[in-house]
């Protein structure tokens, strides 16, 4: 069936019978300690934030252990079993975020979720993964021709656009964004052309105004404090103003573990939260920011090393919307509590305090692990040819 | 589509192209991390010390600490304005579960009224909820020691002290010390310290006149804060300035006696003639200077202002009266002054003197012959003074008036003391008229236009006896440095000739001391020494022709009617301490009334204060010569 070689075969052959020890053998386990690392910066700071132990810290490493389990579990898992999932994965984001939008509870004015037993889970967040699941899916035998044609390129932009389009029904602009560019990024690997992506940027600049008129008030406020944070500093500007102050009083040293006054003093908003990177700015100093954001920032290297090393096209696709997911997160968040672009609620994964958030951080962890574990194998064409 | 034979090479041009798009992407996003990272490096390390700046502000904040208010002294250190610690049940609405059955359990130790209840729930409801609201305040050791058995019962109840102003002669020195209130808005001089609730400051009196020394200079504390503004520790401390201490002139004790002695509508200032220091200063009715301390009710100020014998109003600096014949040993002055008269010259008194149609009666309707100086003083001539009166003029008795304190500012430390008034000839064109030769008559024997307080008459008593320009005052010292004025020679001479003064001073002696004298009364008991003095009678309704010829008895006219009793004095006569001046308002007569009065006075004050030793030269130097400069330009104003 296919033209390999004997010894390509044989190799194939080895990879894909390969065991339970053989896969744990080729996790790399190098990864899994940095994200420890990450995870054990995450417990300082809430241990911080909380004061001790309780109430974060504690509950954050039971949450990345229970994350960890599930994570290489999930590695273990053939990439393209998982491959064939992908088209449930899509369809069970897109009828969670469905059942939120008529079922879910609001706090905040944005977030939406839904209770699963003690667990409260963000369909949006969910969803990020299974869209890169499911682009990855579509694109994984794309030719060269198919790129260039837009009739092929018409299914996997309605994928994306259904879940943006639920998500900023929540309404929530930020995740909606940033599904949209994980999206956007995918195409873009995929091989899509870039005049098709000016095109869809230019009808977005003609929707956007459209859509502002239909934004709520307190997100044309995030707009407009984003542009003058100083013009209301008790309101809306209050978060952006309080933390500039905190991560800029750290300095470079920082004011030392538990010192800082701005967290302590509460000055802080959700500082075991969104503004859990000031927390560690304040207290460790531009030393601890940047050693975090270089941390991070390895972690969404690693992701694109893991697609360059992927021999199949789904891995490889998966891989480069997975690194794109982790980096818009922290990108996102530290931008947004430095306030570089407005605030929007979005954690920085495996620090931040939150059930839900780690367990999508390491699910996708654990699918990109699976990419990497079956980076070699080669999928069945059979009945697709 | 592997089966193509240009399978491989797609897939291979495939993963070519990935791996550009995938490069860019995580070259763009490194590039974007990076760009994060010269944000924290600019946030952190450039603006670092301006935010760490910021910061600071943001969780330290700065609490005034009321310092004591300054405590009042009388002369020997008797406290007679001082703080005493005010208990208080205080209520902290986080640390009661539920603040209505807190409130419920309180009400049944200590009743609290509708209005009461619903003070503390609007304060309640206006602060934030750590903030301790003021349930009852002046809490008996009892009240307290209930509330403390009781403490399981009433989660969020605390018991806590502040200070109160305490006056421990009530009503005896109302007048002189005056009072503390909450300040008004006309209070706020800027100094930050009247926004602390619970600060009061002085309204009349002492309290107002020394408000700023007293005060005192609220200290600080640092107070590390939170977000919400709860306090979290306490950084640092300044303590502040206390208010400083007063002593005033006043001996309590002899405040006491004085005042115990007289009846409403009377006034008496005693004064050290050497000094001008007030050694006591009574008006009757007074009031209960604590009752301002809480704010006074809509009902007790209508009873107060209402009231016709204003017992909020000190009559000694306040009340104006004529002086009547106390009058006369100024218009003798300025009659010898004017050369107008020579201390022999006899002058004949017929009963009455005419000019033109008009008849001017003496209060001895038969005359009094022909008198001398001495003797008119003696006897108190009325005939006699309106002729001297009619040569020199008005104009010239008012100057004398004047030197003597009489219609001006005397600056004595109390506010709102009044100036009364001399008339004067350009003082009656600027109302509009014309002064007529038979006013300055009148005027002669101390009646008319005169308005004159009880605490000038003891001036003008002062400064016959000694001869030199005295003011009053009741501030001895303050923060311990002596007031300036303790010593006669502060006080500068009044430019008389001795033997005017003396002649003078011989009528007064004569009108207590000897035979046919109008004050026999006034007569001190023997070892107290000789007293001198000089009574009057002022008429406060003007009796007509008609009612005399009739027979007018003014001891038959309603009590408003009559006139009103004065008398001034300085004892002993040799070597004057002691200056007098009294005022039984409707007393009917000086000699009655007054003297009397003033004769128990000045025993008192010998009894209590012997000869009253003056304080000890300072050393010479400019100070002194500063003092009585100061003081003199008082007189001119």
């Amino acid at each position: 069936m296919s033209g390999a070689a004997p010894y390509e075969r044989r190799l194939l052959l080895r990879d894909r019978g390969g065991g339970v020890l053989r896969k744990l053998w080729r996790i790399p386990w190098a990864f899994v300690l940095l994200l420890g690392g990450i995870a054990a910066i995450g417990y300082v700071a809430l241990y911080s934030a909380g004061g001790g132990p309780e109430p974060y810290a504690t509950k954050h490493a039971l949450r990345f252990g229970f994350g960890l389990v599930l994570m290489l579990c999930l590695a273990l898992v053939d990439i393209r079993a998982i491959a064939r999932l992908a088209w449930a994965g899509y369809a069970l984001g897109l009828g969670l975020l469905v059942l939120v939008l008529l079922h879910g509870n609001v706090g905040k004015g944005a977030q939406r979720w839904i209770d699963i037993g003690p667990l409260q889970l963000q369909p949006s967040e969910l969803m990020k993964i299974m869209l890169a699941l499911a682009l990855a899916a579509w694109f994984r035998r794309a030719s060269r021709e198919q790129m260039g044609n837009p009739l092929f390129l018409l299914p996997p932009a309605l994928l994306v656009l259904a879940p943006v389009g639920l998500i900023l029904k929540q309404p929530n602009l930020g995740t909606g964004l940033i599904t949209a560019m994980i999206g956007g990024a995918v195409f873009f690997a995929a091989g899509a052309r870039l005049w098709q992506f000016a095109l869809a940027l230019g009808a977005a600049g003609i929707a956007a105004p459209i859509a502002y008129a239909h934004l709520h008030d307190y997100q044309k406020a995030r707009i407009t404090t984003f542009l003058d944070p100083e013009s209301d500093p008790l309101g809306a500007g209050y978060n952006i103003i309080q933390s500039k102050i905190a991560l800029g009083s750290g300095g470079i040293w920082g004011r030392g573990f538990l010192q800082g006054t701005q967290g302590h003093l509460n000055f802080l908003p959700e500082k075991q939260t969104d503004f859990i990177f000031t927390m560690i700015a304040e207290e460790f100093g531009l030393v601890g920011a940047l050693a975090t954001l270089a941390l991070l920032g390895l972690a969404i290297g690693f992701c694109f090393l893991t697609a360059f090393r992927c021999r199949h096209a789904f891995g490889r696709l998966l891989a480069v919307g997975l690194g794109t997911n982790l980096f818009l997160y922290v990108f996102v968040n530290i931008a947004m509590v430095t306030g570089a672009i407005p605030v929007g609620g979005v954690p920085l994964p495996l620090i931040s305090h939150g059930g839900s958030a780690m367990l999508t951080t390491m699910l996708g962890f654990g699918l990109l692990l699976s990419v990497h574990v079956h980076r070699e194998v080669e999928f069945a064409e059979a009945g697709e040819g | 589509m592997s089966l193509f034979p240009g399978g491989r090479r797609e897939e291979a041009e495939r993963r070519r192209l990935f791996t550009r798009r995938a490069a860019a992407l995580g070259l763009g996003q490194l590039a974007l991390l990076g760009l994060l990272g010269i944000r924290l490096w600019r946030l952190q390390a450039e603006e670092g010390e301006r935010y760490r700046t910021l910061a600071e502000e943001n969780r330290v904040s700065a609490r005034l600490l009321p310092p004591p208010r300054g405590r009042v002294l009388d002369r020997n250190g008797l406290v007679i304005a001082g703080n005493r610690l005010n208990w208080r049940a205080l209520l902290v609405a986080e640390q009661a579960q539920d603040v209505g059955a807190t409130l419920d359990a309180f009400s049944r130790l200590l009743p609290l009224q509708e209005h009461e209840r619903a003070r503390i729930e609007r304060e309640l409801r206006r602060h934030r909820r750590f903030v301790p609201v003021t349930v009852r305040e002046f809490l008996s050791w009892e009240e307290m020691a209930r509330i403390e058995v009781n403490a399981p019962d009433l989660p969020g109840i605390l018991v806590d002290v502040g200070t109160t102003r305490l006056y421990p002669e009530g009503e005896h020195l109302a007048h002189i010390l005056g009072y503390v209130a909450p300040p008004a808005e006309r209070d706020m001089d800027g100094d930050p310290l009247l926004a602390l609730p619970g600060i009061r400051v002085g309204r009349a009196g002492i309290e107002r006149f020394h408000e700023i020394p007293l005060r005192g200079r609220a200290g600080a504390v640092q107070l590390e804060v939170n977000a919400l503004g709860r306090v979290i520790r306490e950084l640092d401390r300044q303590e502040g300035i206390p208010g400083q201490e007063v002593r005033l002139t006043v001996d309590a004790g002899l405040q006491r006696a004085v005042r115990d002695r007289i009846e409403a509508g009377t006034s008496v200032v005693v004064l050290d003639a050497r000094n001008g220091e007030v050694l006591a200063m009574a008006s009757q009715p007074s009031f209960d200077p604590s009752l301002f301390e809480a704010g006074v009710s809509a009902r007790q100020w209508r009873d107060w202002t209402r009231d016709r014998a204003t017992p909020l109003i000190n009559k000694t600096t306040n009340g104006l009266y004529a002086p009547g014949s106390t009058f006369k040993m100024v218009v003798a002055l300025a009659g010898l002054e004017a050369k107008a008269v020579t201390p022999t010259e006899r002058i004949h008194c017929s009963g009455h003197l005419d000019l033109g149609d008009t008849r001017f009666h003496c209060w001895r309707r038969q005359g009094h012959g022909s008198l001398d100086l001495r003797g008119a003083l003696k006897q108190s001539c009325d005939v006699y003074f309106y002729e001297l009166a009619r040569r020199i003029g008005i104009d010239r008795i008012a100057g004398m008036a004047n030197r003597f304190g009489l219609g001006v500012d005397l600056g004595i430390d109390l506010p709102g003391a009044k100036r009364g008034l001399v008339p004067t000839r350009a003082w009656r064109q600027a109302q509009g008229k014309a002064w007529n030769p038979g006013d300055t008559i009148v005027h002669g024997i101390g009646q008319g236009f005169y308005q004159i307080t009880p605490l000038q008459l003891a001036t003008m008593a002062a400064r016959l006896a000694t001869g030199r320009a005295v003011q009053p005052h009741l501030t001895r010292s303050l923060g311990g440095q002596p007031a300036p004025g303790g010593r006669p020679e502060a006080w500068p001479p009044l430019g008389l000739p001795e033997r005017d003064l003396k002649l003078v001073r011989e009528g007064m002696w004569a009108v207590v001391n000897e035979a046919g004298g109008t004050a026999p009364a006034a007569r001190l008991p023997g070892p107290f020494g000789v007293l001198a003095g000089k009574t009057g009678s002022v008429q406060v309704r003007r009796v007509s022709r008609e009612q005399r010829e009739r027979g007018f008895r003014a001891e038959r006219q309603p009590r408003e009617w009559r006139p009103h009793a004065l008398f001034v004095a300085f004892a002993p006569y040799e070597a004057p301490v002691y200056a007098v001046s009294v005022v039984v308002e409707h007393g009917m007569s000086g000699a009655g009334a007054a003297a009397p009065l003033a004769r128990e006075v000045m025993v008192e004050a010998f009894t209590r204060l012997r000869d009253l030793p003056l304080p000890p030269a300072p050393p010479p130097g400019p100070r002194v010569a500063e003092a009585g400069a100061g003081t003199g330009a008082g007189d001119r104003r």
